[in-house]
């Protein structure tokens, strides 16, 4: 029977494996973007696991809105990433440093 | 084992898989392709646990919009990523390491608590009066009720990020010329066209 600890697990190893590649992929911003949405997916699936299995909508509504603001993220994040790109020809996060305002 | 134990291995192996290969693969279009095959399998995941709707929205949303926005800066960059993994091998420990304890951490969560069975309300789809309702229904009568504030600020934080994304990479090029209709409408008969009249073998000053 499947329960609710295997969604959780599910979830936590995919949460560990967007922290994990964000550690391991310190040069390039764009695997860094997509591990943070493989976080934001992890924590989706738990708010769904919990939600169903608490009978509780609420969560479903909450994973909506975390969904909506990953959204948001992805799209000023790969804006923020073309700019970038344009002055410095490179997407290198240790370039950032040297950015001037 | 039932069908649905089956889809769930099947489902959860091949997210956990896609998602070990976004971290892992050496070009990053292939990355992205994989993170689809991550959001498609979470899906999956959704329907098997009764959430369609959000299902269907991950689909629509994640692959239909992120993922693609995601593969058109991958491939619109001109980037060197073989030099963009350079570290690669000695951030490996430290990161293998702190995956390895965080991991073993949140499993350890995960396999000791309990949930206070008083915590559990009625089934879900199961509204006042007795009618039974889908995932979408129910998920419909609170968004639109109690969590009506929450869900306009959600479009206000689209639109922020809509606008945001536009003033960024909007860029002002100098040495371009370009269309100028207001311009081209306000000229008249009088600003374009000079009437002269040429006297006979003296020609005309320009």
């Amino acid at each position: 029977m499947i329960g609710l600890s295997h969604y959780l697990t599910v979830a936590a190893i995919l949460f560990t494996l967007g922290v994990l590649g964000i550690f391991i992929n310190r040069k390039n911003v764009i695997v860094i973007l997509m591990s943070v949405e493989l976080i934001l997916l992890a924590v989706n699936i738990n708010f769904v696991a919990f939600s169903t299995h608490l009978n509780d909508i609420t969560g479903q509504v909450f994973a909506l809105f975390v969904l909506t603001v990953a959204a948001a993220e992805a799209a000023i994040g790969l804006a923020i990433l073309v700019v970038f790109f344009r002055n410095r020809g490179s997407i290198a996060v240790e370039d950032v440093s040297m950015m001037k305002g | 084992m039932t069908a649905a134990a089956a889809f769930f291995y099947l489902f959860a192996g091949l997210a956990v898989a896609s998602g070990f290969m976004v971290i892992a693969a050496r070009n990053p279009v292939t990355s992205v392709l994989f993170l689809i095959l991550a959001f498609v399998n979470a899906a999956g995941l959704f329907i098997l646990m009764g959430a369609e709707f959000l299902a269907m929205i991950l689909v629509v949303v994640y692959v239909g919009a992120v993922a693609v926005l995601f593969l058109f800066v991958v491939m619109m960059l001109d980037v060197d990523f073989a030099a963009l993994r350079q570290g690669f091998q000695r951030y490996l420990p430290v990161g293998g390491l702190i995956g390895a304890v965080f991991l073993i951490e949140l499993l350890l969560v995960v396999g000791s608590w309990t949930i206070d069975p008083g915590l559990v309300q009625a089934p879900l789809g199961r509204a006042a009066h007795g009618e039974s309702l889908t995932n979408t229904q129910a998920l419909g009568r609170v968004l639109y009720t109690d969590y009506v504030y929450f869900f306009q600020i959600a479009g206000l934080i689209l639109l922020v990020a809509m606008i945001g994304a536009i003033v960024l990479t909007l860029r002002d090029r100098t040495g371009v010329k370009r269309q100028n209709i207001s311009v081209q409408n306000a000229r008249t008969q009088a600003m374009a066209v000079d009437t002269i009249k040429v006297p006979s073998r003296q020609g005309v000053e320009v």
